[in-house]
């Protein structure tokens, strides 16, 4: 079944905002969550239907299941334009599984007001879904606004602990990043002359007439400060850990895991290519900025941290800076290995975050101080977690192996120093992620925890929660075994430009 | 008497292109002789009279859009019809139907007289009309006081309240003031280009045309330029741009909520709409005086409103000052007119998207509000998610769209304008307005938290909140229009969409 009678990508995009629509509209409860099955369920499988056949269908431009729509501003070089190429398939195949694990497990959190819930989340995947399928910077854009009101919602009503001192500092960082990224593609769009928010336009024309170098530096250091912000590069990342641990399950496994890589996806698939002077001038300072705030400084700060779910938050923030670093390294390797990094972190942090609620349900706290033994009560989730953590430190096997690895071999090339101490957070992140796990799951139940226990005896995870887990393991193990599942595609995408940013460089 | 002189006044006079403005003149004059013939208990048709004389007028303008008149000047010069011109005219009779709409529902809470208020509103929207369509610079002026008149007896309209009352006298105080400066700028630019010594002068210098190329003969000359200055302050005052926005809190929150929205909407839009059409075409050739001008009312208005907001708790002096930053959004707009070809698109285009967010926010600031029109403040939100989802849902549609946030409408309002800056080549405004979106997102989304992540805790011996209006079905199905349309031109632009293309 290679051809669909209809359009995969719009579907994809559409289904879950009619889903949470049709919420919207007074569905009755029982219907509303079996509605929302279908919500989270079709991006899904319509992922994996690109996914499997994209190297089948025919491609345009370099882009497969290419398709235009009109919203009434071609005038101004605006139109719905959904395709996938190697960078966006991906992405886009992990939106579709973080989106239904997140799904399911919001449908099993039994949440206050649980429609409304489901509504924002699938709005939410909608726009992810929009975001990652988008060839128009514009809707790119859009959709990932799109997806981040939901979130400031979320955390505003549904938020734990400081929920709207957290909600407004996350609405007003990530507004900021936003607006500032808006700026800089509105300059591509002016200054390229194309007056196109086209990719493909865009492309087009820069490559027959570049850019001059100082405006390519202009325009990228703009980009990169507003989706530097978006993906919390250090100093400006305080907003993650608060947001992500008052965030609820769910959303913060849509936002770690997705939307906040929107930022990175936008600087490979937008600056590199377009911008490659720009790359050539910024690589050392975000390079420096990386490997010391994000690596290494936060690495400290995510070892001093006693909260689980702000561990989490903190070890997302750091994992953004070898993102960073394999962007600077800028090579075919260096960028490919942040794609696949992108995937194997939005999947394991996803992992985490669930795998901490989860946690949290039986201990009725995220202190790790008064946690302990819960792997005697709770042997799956105890096996699940340890198997997280291992997933976050990179060990082989899993995807973010491959991720790091290729990062790091990339990095050589561009600095052996900025390599070494890169390397010297695999460490970092060792050590807290076993300390998690130790204090959580073994060594003797403290008396905090055995009071708890008391009065709500401790299960083991139900299947409910073990489904969407197991979800998110099975396909870190995927890539994690056949990452060439994932970096065909990538390569064919990929390789051809580097040559375009070494010449410009010279 | 010649002959001629009739033939030609009868070639020029061409009522017919006015039939809107005479057809709103006509119903005003109606609700008053309705007001005399019937009895008073069934005074309840004058709004209805009212919003649908207002719908049939639109209707009319609707169906006669592309109309011959277009494209050509009729009275003398004194009018210009152009497409831009019926845009307005459509932007005008929209809001008022709205500003009728509120008031029903606000009225209703207050002991005063109702016709005349209806009678009042009439007939600043044909005033509004006719000055986005002005040719002529004393047209300009007595189309402005007819406005501006019309709008003093609105603002103090409650006035058994003495903070409505303050609030008159100060729009009056301060009126007066900006319309003697903006006579006094006709008065200097009719001088000068009279005077025979200097090229290209002209008797003629109340006209648009003449004048334009008497500046252009000119382009340097001081007594001109302190004439433009004195005309582009004086309409600075009505759009309530920096150094000329200091009446704006006080007298938004003292004037009737409708009358607020009038002033907030329709008054900004129609001194855009003359701002817009004097740039252009008249002092188009004083780009030299012009575009510093221009700059320094955008980012300070936009600093200005934005900073200003931050602060305030009564939402009628919170929703005056960030409507003073769309000021600034929209002066950012008319400074990269001169050079960006699609600015005066764009700023169309940002003013509908600002008619149809605002109302949605006053209309649920008039549910809202109680027999003390003035007294509405923040904290009443407090829970209002819970207790009338509706009317929470379209606030926070309104707020949202106003604050740019995709996918509503204002957020393309907003993109258009940034484009336009950027093709002109406005750096530094673009980053002020940049810090000002930012800085926005706080004030209104504190509004949002308000009345979604907030109860209201009633405590014994605090000040009780107002009782709620429940939504009618009328204003129901226009609030929900509102927000609709919202969201859907967001992502939808359809046949709007040919507005922005250069013309």
């Amino acid at each position: 079944m290679i051809n669909l009678p209809f359009d995969p990508l719009l579907v994809a995009i559409l289904a879950p905002l009619a889903v949470a629509l049709a919420i919207a509209c007074g569905l009755p409860k029982r219907f509303a969550v079996k509605l929302a099955y279908v919500g989270f369920g079709l991006p899904l499988l319509l992922a994996l239907h690109v996914w499997f056949y994209h190297a089948a269908v025919p491609q345009t431009s370099g882009y497969a299941f290419l398709t235009a729509y009109s919203t009434g501003l071609e005038a101004l070089g605006i139109g719905l334009k959904l395709g996938l190429n190697g960078i966006s398939l991906p992405l886009f195949v992990l939106a579709g599984i973080v989106g239904f694990a997140a799904g399911l497990y919001a449908i099993q959190s039994g949440a206050e007001r649980l429609k409304i819930y489901l509504m924002l989340l699938l709005v939410m995947q909608g726009g992810l879904m929009g975001v990652f399928a988008s060839v128009d910077i514009f809707f790119f854009y859009f959709f990932h606004e799109l997806a981040l009101i939901p979130t400031f919602i979320m955390v505003g009503i549904w938020g734990g602990r400081d929920r709207n001192y957290a909600a407004m500092k996350l609405t007003i960082y990530l507004t900021a990043g936003a607006m500032l990224s808006l700026v800089g593609l509105i300059a591509l769009y002016v200054k390229s002359g194309a007056n196109s928010f086209d990719l493909i336009e865009l492309r087009r024309v820069l490559a027959a007439q570049p850019l001059g170098d100082t405006v390519q530096q202009n325009i990228f250091g703009l980009l990169a400060l507003g989706f530097g912000i978006l993906v919390s590069i250090w100093p400006l990342h305080t907003w993650a850990p608060l947001g992500y641990g008052a965030a609820p399950s769910s959303a913060a496994m849509l936002h770690a895991g997705v939307l906040k890589k929107f930022g990175l996806y936008g600087l490979i698939q937008i600056a590199l290519p377009l911008l490659p002077a720009g790359l050539v001038h910024w690589s050392h300072p975000i390079a420096w900025l990386a490997v010391i705030g994000n690596v290494l400084v936060i690495g400290f700060v995510t070892i001093a941290q006693r909260d689980l779910k702000q561990m989490v938050g903190y070890s997302s923030v750091m994992h953004m800076g070898y993102a960073f670093l394999g962007l600077a390294a800028g090579s075919t390797l260096g960028v490919g290995g942040v794609v696949l990094l992108m995937v194997a972190h939005g999947l394991s942090v996803a992992l985490m975050f669930l795998l901490s609620t989860s946690v949290y349900h039986r201990t009725h706290t995220f202190a790790l101080d008064e946690m302990g033994g819960l792997a005697q009560k709770a042997p799956v989730l105890a096996a699940l977690f340890v198997a997280a953590t291992f997933a976050g430190i990179g060990l082989p096997g899993f995807a973010n192996f491959w991720g790091e690895l290729t990062i790091f071999v990339a990095l050589w090339e561009f600095s052996p120093l900025i390599t070494a101490l890169a390397v010297a957070g695999v460490v970092i992140s060792a050590i807290y992620g076993l300390r998690a796990a130790a204090a959580v799951f073994f060594g003797p139940v403290t008396p905090e925890f055995a009071k708890v226990a008391a009065v709500n005896p401790v299960t083991d995870l139900r299947w409910s929660e073990r489904l969407p887990a197991l979800i998110l393991l099975a396909a870190l193990m995927f890539v994690g075994f056949w990452p060439k599942s994932l970096s065909t595609a990538l390569d064919a995408t990929l390789a051809p430009a580097p040559a375009a940013r070494v010449a410009a460089a010279k | 008497m010649d002959i001629t002189v009739l033939q030609n006044l009868a070639a020029n006079n061409l009522w017919g292109a006015i039939t809107p403005e005479i057809m709103l003149g006509v119903l005003a004059l109606a609700l008053l002789v309705i007001e005399l013939l019937f009895p008073k208990q069934q005074h309840r048709v004058v709004p209805v009279a009212a919003l649908v004389g207002l719908l049939c007028v639109l209707g009319n303008v609707l169906a006669t859009f592309h109309n011959p008149h277009v494209g050509t000047e009729t009275f003398n010069g004194l009018l210009r019809h152009t497409r831009d011109g019926q845009i307005m005219r459509v932007f005008f009779l929209l809001a008022a139907v709205m500003v009728c709409l509120l008031a029903r529902v606000s009225l209703a809470k207050q002991t005063m007289p109702r016709v005349e208020f209806y009678h009042i509103v009439l007939v600043v929207t044909a005033g509004m009309m006719l000055l986005a369509q002005s040719n002529n610079l004393l047209l300009l002026f007595v189309a402005l006081e007819t406005v501006t008149i019309g709008l003093y007896i609105l603002v103090s309209y409650y006035r058994n309240n003495s903070l409505t009352l303050e609030a008159g006298l100060k729009y009056l105080v301060m009126g007066a003031l900006s319309s003697s400066l903006l006579l006094f700028g006709i008065v200097l630019l009719y001088g000068v280009a009279g005077n025979a010594a200097l090229p290209g002068h002209t008797a003629q210098a109340m006209q648009y045309g003449q004048l334009a190329s008497f500046l252009a003969a000119n382009p340097h000359n001081f007594l001109a330029s302190i004439g433009i200055v004195l005309v582009l302050s004086g309409v600075a005052f009505k759009i309530g741009a920096f150094p000329f926005q200091i009446w704006v809190p006080d007298v938004y929150q003292g004037a009737p909520t409708p009358v607020t929205a009038f002033l907030a909407v329709s008054s900004k839009a129609v001194g855009f709409a003359v701002l817009l059409s004097l740039s252009l075409t008249v002092f188009a050739s004083y780009g030299w005086l012009l575009t510093p001008v221009l700059t320094f009312f955008a980012g300070a208005t936009l600093l200005f409103g934005n900073i200003a907001a931050l602060t305030q708790h009564n939402v009628k002096r919170l929703i005056g000052l960030s409507g003073v930053s769309h000021a600034g959004f929209l002066l950012l707009g008319v400074a990269a007119a001169s050079r960006a070809p699609m600015a005066v698109g764009s700023i169309y285009f940002y003013l509908f998207a600002y008619l149809l967010a605002s109302f949605a926010v006053f209309g649920v600031m008039t549910h809202l509000a109680g027999a003390n029109d003035t007294d509405q403040e923040l904290d009443h939100y407090a829970g209002l998610a819970k207790a009338d989802p509706f009317l929470a849902l379209v606030l926070a549609v309104g707020l949202g769209s106003l604050a740019g946030i995709p996918p509503l409408v204002g957020f393309m309002g907003k993109l258009f304008i940034f484009i336009s800056a950027f093709q002109a080549g406005l750096y530094g405004l673009i980053a002020v307005a940049v810090v000002g979106v930012v800085i926005s997102i706080y004030y209104y989304f504190g509004w949002i938290k308000a009345a979604f992540f907030e109860t209201w805790a009633t405590s014994p011996d605090g000040p009780a909140k107002p009782a709620r209006t429940p939504v009618d079905l009328v204003t129901g199905i226009a609030l929900g229009a509102l927000a609709l349309s919202t969201v859907v031109l967001g992502f939808y632009q359809g046949p709007l969409g040919a507005w922005l293309t250069p013309r």
